[in-house]
This record gives C-alpha cells, structure tokens and sequence, in this order.
C-alpha cells in the first residue's frame, strides 16, 4: 500500500476547495466521483465546460470542480443556464443541482427548459428532502415520511421526476441511485455526448437528516434500500417509474433526438443576419 | 420605419421602447431575454425583429426571474446583455439583481414604470420605484439608476447604462416612466464611429494566476468569460477574491460588502449626471426627473417671466443620488420644490442632501404628469 | 462445486492476474463504509485507527485478492481510495476458479 500517490481525480478538482463540506456517506460525493470518472473517459475539453448549480447541498459542486462555473440563486439554474449556452453553443453547459432547488422553486424553469429542448445537460440529485437546511419536505419526499416540517409525516404526493422530464420533452431521461456507480457514469458520458435537453436523476443516500429521520441512519442503509429495491426497467413506461419502498425503477428511459432549441436559434440567426446584411450592402 | 440596415443612423421618429432598442444594438447588446409586460413589451417586439438582423439573440423566458438569470448568464458567457420590464416584473427580478450585483455581471435593465402598487394601472405612468431602484434587492450594494426625459435621451441614456455597466461590473437601470416609453418624439441616431462605446476590462494574468474578484484601484475586478480557459468559480455566496464561498469570515463579507458598496460610491462623480438650467441666480430651485422635469422646466421658465428667479436641477442619474450637487443647489436658494408621481420617494434623498433648506414635495398619481401650472404655483408658495 | 462444471478456462494461457496497488488517502475517509460493504472480494476492512476525521479508516485485509474491479474508486465519495494496476507487472498466469 503506497501513500504518496494523489487521486487519478485531483485534476478535475479544486484544490483549494477540498475536501468538500458533505456529509459521511452522503450521495453527492459518490456523484462527484461519478462525473470525474465521465470527464477522464471522454477527455472532455475542461476549457469547454461551464458547471451551474443551485443552492443546496449538490450545489456546492460547482465550487468543487475545476473548471468554469456558477453557483446561482435558488432554482435559477436552468434559466442561467440558458443565457450561457445561447450566448455561446461551443459551450458544455451542465445544471448539477438537486431535487429541491430544480423542481420545487425551479420547477417552472425546469418544463420550460426541457420544453424548449436547450441542450443544458441535468444532474438532478435526489436526496428526498431539503439537506441544507436542515431536512424539510421537498416535492420529491416520499408519502409518510418524517422531515422537520412534516413531523408527522408527509401527505404530499412526490413527483415522479422521470415522468415529469419525459413529458417536458427531455430528448434523454434516466435515473440511477449511487450505488449504480458505473451505469451512472456511463449515462453521464452519454448525456455528453448527446444534442438536446437531458436530465439524469440521482437517488442519492442523506444519512445524516432524511435517513436519521427515516429509520435508515447510516448512508450504507440507505444504500441498502437502494439495493433491494432497484430494478433495472430500461425504456418503460416513466409514468409508472415512480419510487416507493418496494421498487425503485432505475435505467434510461428516453433517448431520442429532437432538433434542439440553439441549433434553430443559430440557424435562423444566420440566415435573418445574412439577409439583412445583403440589404445594407 | 426605414428599411432595415445594420445600425439605423440618421433621423428617426420613434417612441421610447423602441429607441431603447435601437440604442441596445448601437452599444453593442447581442442578447435580450425577456416577459412581455406593459408598458414595455415593445422593447421586447422590436429586439425580437431587430436582434436576428445584427446577429445577436433574442429569446422570451417564462418569466421575468428566468429573464433577469438569463442575461446574467448570457453576460457571463462574454455578450452585453439587456431585459426590459415594468414594476411587477422588477419586483420579481430583485433577487437576481442581487446576484448580478454579488457576481459583478455587466448588464442592463430597463424598468418602464408603470402605476402601482402590485398590478396597478399597466397603460398609465409612475415614477412609484425609483427607491426600489436603489433598496429593492436585499443586502447592502451599490447601484446605477439612470432616468430619461426625452426619447433622445431614452436613446442616449441606454447607450449610456452599457458603458456604465461594463465601466463597473454592475446592473445598470433604466428607470423610463411609461409617458417617455410610450411618446413619440424625433431621435437622432449617431453613426457608429461617432458613438462612445466601453468593454469590459480583461484580465491580463495567465488563467493560474487570475483572481475573479481581485479589484483594480478603480474597484472593478477585470472579467474573464466562461470558454476562455480560467476556470473561475463565481458564486451569490460571500467569496473572496478568488471566488470561492466565504461563509464564514467576517473579514470577508466586510470587506466584499464594503467594496460593492464603494466601487459606485467612490466613483459617483464619474457616474453622476445633471443637467442644471438656470439655477445659477436662483432663489427658487426645483428638483425633478423624468417626464415631471418637462413640466418642470416650462414651470421654471414662466416663473421667470413674472420676476421669480426660479431654476431646474433635472436629474439624469438617479443612483448613485446626486447628493453634492443637491447640497450646492441647497446652499444658495431659499426653497426647493420636487414633484415626483409617487407619494414622496426621492424627495427624501434631495431632504437629505438638502439639510436646512426647506423642500416641498409635490406628489401627482394618476395617468397626467404635473402641470407646469401646478409647479409653478408651489415656486410660488416657496418663494 | 460439481465436477463436470469445474473445467479450465479457454483463455487460462492468456488471461493475466492483475497485480494492484491501493492507494488510501485515510486523513480525507469519513467513515462510510461504501467501499468496505461492496468489494465483491471482500479485499478491505474496518481498520482500528483513528484517522484525523475521528472515524476508522479501511484497511486492507489481502491485497493480492483485489482483482480491480475499481468499484471502491467509484464509489467512494471522499476520494479517498483508488486502486491502480501495479505498473510493470506483466506476468501471465492462470486464472483461479
């Protein structure tokens, strides 16, 4: 055993910033891990990449890796997003955010976004609750379970994000949890190198708040659950993907190519600008 | 209108919204996000046609907080860019003004304000948030406010908010009321060469040694853009002067604080703007902006006629408050008059900087500006 | 197991034992346990030492078990352990049932 040698990872990182603020067996680690592992695969051009993220646990990602990026205000994610990659489509634009700050708050900005097909790639980290603050429901926390704002458990149905972003119109859809390590970093590389919106969800374990309150205390519980309950249900139905104790429906669901939102922007920028300069001349 | 060009030099008889958007493309703005709202929408409309035409983008979000986050994104990937909205619509962009402001983006906002509170009279005019201009977003910041009273100047002043934004890293408003967004008037467009334009500054230190936030002795950090190879980190979170988060130093919230606040500040007298008329003689001063200074300056001139020494100080700039130029005003009249369309927001400024002259204040809602009757009767209550 | 299953593999001449190092960062491990629980080998253990964060760190129980699968790498959220084919190491061997 050699001690001297850094993380085949460090490059992707910021120094100075680590080791990151979260928590033991916390999810977001593994997804950082995750997304490293896809940047080294594909040898992306880290001067092309620009992070965004919003505000919460996941959204401190963009401090952590080494290349451009932007921590927003909360749930506006996207629609910056949105303004970086229309102003310049060379770019890699990926929202790393999590379930709260994209489809509560973010929610309208989200549908929009995938409605409009921008090719923003998502890495939504699903925690079931609102880690930062403290562990409050979100509108991905399951029916019953105990958080600090629903102490006697939740009667909010949670949404089923697959379905959400498939009907949006996401040109790809997945969903993993942090134990499918190597499928996730494999749809992490295909949403790279895919045109158009793409949206991956992540179960990730938050055995310090949600687990605690939930009887899994330990993020290896919670990775447990993740284990006894995925099934591996590719290019079904996403609206019968919804998560429930027994049966966490992983895999891609959507991967279809739809004309994305900048390439017809571009395209019809040209052909107007190309006309009104031959007026001038 | 004339058949379509580049850049639509010459004589032009426009309204407001439109001049604004001709004078965003002079100065260079290559993208608009915005939400249609009265009495603003035509900025959008006309962008909408006009931004294709001069390669730049146009794109309409789903509301006017993805408009705001939009163009902030847009600017960060190295574009000038601008929104256009009303009252409703700049209550909802204040937090994101925040962020423009935390993150030192270039941008420009045009507020054609419209009578409120809340939904209010969307065809009729307000100068109802001019303080919102200045206090709206949370947090202590400094800001540039600037305020048309012509549809030349609605030109001019727009052209102007991008310099100043680019000048200071800062969000740079319009703050038009719906008469002068809505008038039309004769608009005289500069040929290009003749046109005063300001980029930001760059950085020139290799990407390892380039500190986002680090400020030059005018405050003002050079700006690097997203795809340039620096790998900066920029957060709404308390950083320093490399950008990561600093939560918990008080050092450095003091200190970024302090600096956001300072770069206009200790900058104001390049930034701030007056036009002064007659005011050098004057017993009577009376202090107005937008459409209301119109009104003002016919006041003033009739006032004149029948032996009152009466004098104008129009703002141009609203913030940073033309405090100094107040006070001199202050010192050698015997009263000042404001007529503002709200019920007392910037009076409160020129009250302040004023200190021991008496101001009156002169409020007017409704879709009419004051007359110049109406001002001239309180020149002379005052005097 | 039955012996008409148990035959040599194919490729026995040509398959290698990969030889790993694995590299433990331990001050940057907090504990989790993701990389002790899911070794398919059961390579890594609940060392007794504390480390600077105040948790047990791994340790390795029998290096020459660790075949690379390279999952602890991947799941570790702390980048704490990587594995690494031993460089120059480039013996053929047969592969053990």
């Amino acid at each position: 055993m050699v001690q001297e040698m850094a993380h085949p990872f460090s490059k992707y990182l910021r120094a100075e910033m680590m080791p990151h603020i979260w928590c033991t067996g916390c999810g977001n680690g593994v997804v950082l891990n995750c997304f490293a592992h896809a940047l080294d695969e594909l040898q992306l051009d880290l001067d092309k990449l620009v992070v965004v993220s919003g505000i919460g646990c996941i959204g401190r990602t963009a401090g952590y890796i080494n290349a451009d990026s932007f921590h927003t205000t909360h749930g506006r994610a996207l629609a910056f997003a949105t303004g970086v990659k229309l102003a310049n489509p060379e770019l890699e634009v990926m929202v790393i955010s999590g379930d709260g700050d994209l489809f509560a708050i973010g929610g309208n900005h989200f549908i929009h976004a995938a409605r409009r097909n921008i090719g923003i790639k998502v890495l939504c980290v699903n925690n079931l609750n609102y880690g930062m603050t403290g562990g409050q429901q979100g509108p991905t926390t399951p029916l019953g379970s105990i958080t600090t704002t629903s102490p006697y458990g939740n009667i909010e149905h949670p949404f089923n994000l697959v379905h959400l972003a498939a009907a949006s119109g996401a040109t790809y859809v997945a969903r993993w949890t942090t134990l499918h390590v190597r499928r996730l970093t494999q749809s992490i590389k295909r949403m790279l190198q895919k045109k158009g919106f793409c949206f991956i969800e992540v179960l990730s374990p938050c055995p310090e708040i949600y687990g605690r309150y939930n009887k899994m205390r330990s993020g290896l519980e919670m990775m447990g659950w993740f284990r006894k309950a995925s099934v591996i249900d590719s290019f079904s139905d996403p609206s019968k993907a919804e998560i429930t104790p027994e049966r966490i429906a992983v895999g891609e669901f959507v991967d279809v190519e739809k004309l994305s939102y900048e390439r017809m922007l571009h395209e019809k920028i040209s052909k107007i600008n190309e006309e009104a300069m031959e007026k001038v001349s | 209108m004339p058949k379509v060009k580049n850049i639509l030099t010459g004589a032009h008889f426009l309204n407001g919204d439109v001049a604004c958007a001709e004078a965003a493309l002079v100065a260079g703005c290559r993208f608009f996000a915005g939400y249609p709202i009265t009495p603003a929408t035509e900025i959008a409309e006309t962008l909408s046609m006009r931004m294709p035409e001069l390669g730049g983008i146009y794109i309409q979000m789903e509301d006017e907080i993805a408009s705001l986050a939009a163009v902030i994104g847009a600017s960060y990937s190295g574009l000038k860019a601008m929104t256009a909205t009303s009252g409703p619509g700049f209550s909802l962009m204040q937090e994101n003004i925040g962020l423009a402001v935390m993150t030192e983006a270039p941008c420009v906002i045009v507020d054609v304000m419209r009578a409120g509170p809340s939904t209010g009279q969307p065809t009729m005019p307000g100068q109802q948030d001019v303080m919102q201009a200045k206090w709206g977003s949370h947090g202590d910041y400094g800001i540039i406010a600037l305020t048309p009273s012509s549809v030349q100047e609605m030109f001019d002043l727009t052209v102007e908010a991008f310099n100043l934004s680019e000048t200071y890293r800062v969000p740079a408003l319009l703050m038009a009321d719906e008469i002068v967004g809505h008038m039309w008037e004769k608009v005289v467009i500069p040929p290009m060469d003749k046109v005063r334009i300001v980029n930001r500054k760059k950085p020139n230190v290799s990407p390892e040694e380039y500190k986002p936030f680090l400020p030059d002795d005018d405050l003002v950090p050079p700006m690097a853009c997203f795809g340039e190879g620096y790998h900066f980190h920029a957060t709404g979170l308390t950083h320093n002067e490399s950008g990561y988060p600093r939560t918990s130093s008080s050092e450095d919230q003091t200190r970024l604080v302090n600096r956001l606040c300072e770069k206009i500040q200790k900058n104001a007298d390049k930034i701030v703007r007056v036009e002064e008329v007659m005011l050098d003689d004057a017993d009577v001063a009376v202090v107005a902006y937008g459409i209301v200074a119109r009104a003002a300056l016919s006041a003033i001139k009739k006032a004149r006629e029948k032996g009152i020494k009466a004098g104008l100080l129009r703002l141009i700039t609203l913030w940073p408050f033309p405090e100094e130029h107040v006070a001199k005003v202050a010192q050698h009249v015997r009263a000042i008059a404001v007529p503002e369309m709200n019920c007392g927001q910037l009076v409160r400024e020129v009250e302040r900087a004023a200190r021991e002259t008496p101001v009156t204040f002169l409020s007017k809602l409704g879709e009419e500006p004051h007359t110049p009757t109406e001002i001239l009767d309180a020149i002379r209550r005052a005097a | 197991m039955p012996e008409r299953i148990r035959h040599a593999a194919l490729d026995k001449e040509t398959i290698k034992q990969v030889k790993t190092e694995i590299h433990l960062i331990k001050d940057e491990c907090k504990g989790c346990g993701y990389c002790i629980e899911y070794c398919p080998r059961k390579v890594l253990e609940e060392s007794d030492e504390i480390n600077a964060r105040g948790v047990h760190p791994p340790k390795v129980v029998d290096e020459s078990k660790c075949m690379n699968c390279g999952f602890c790498t991947a799941v570790c959220p702390d980048f704490a352990i990587f594995v690494i084919e031993k460089p120059n190491e480039k013996d053929v061997k047969h592969a053990k049932s």
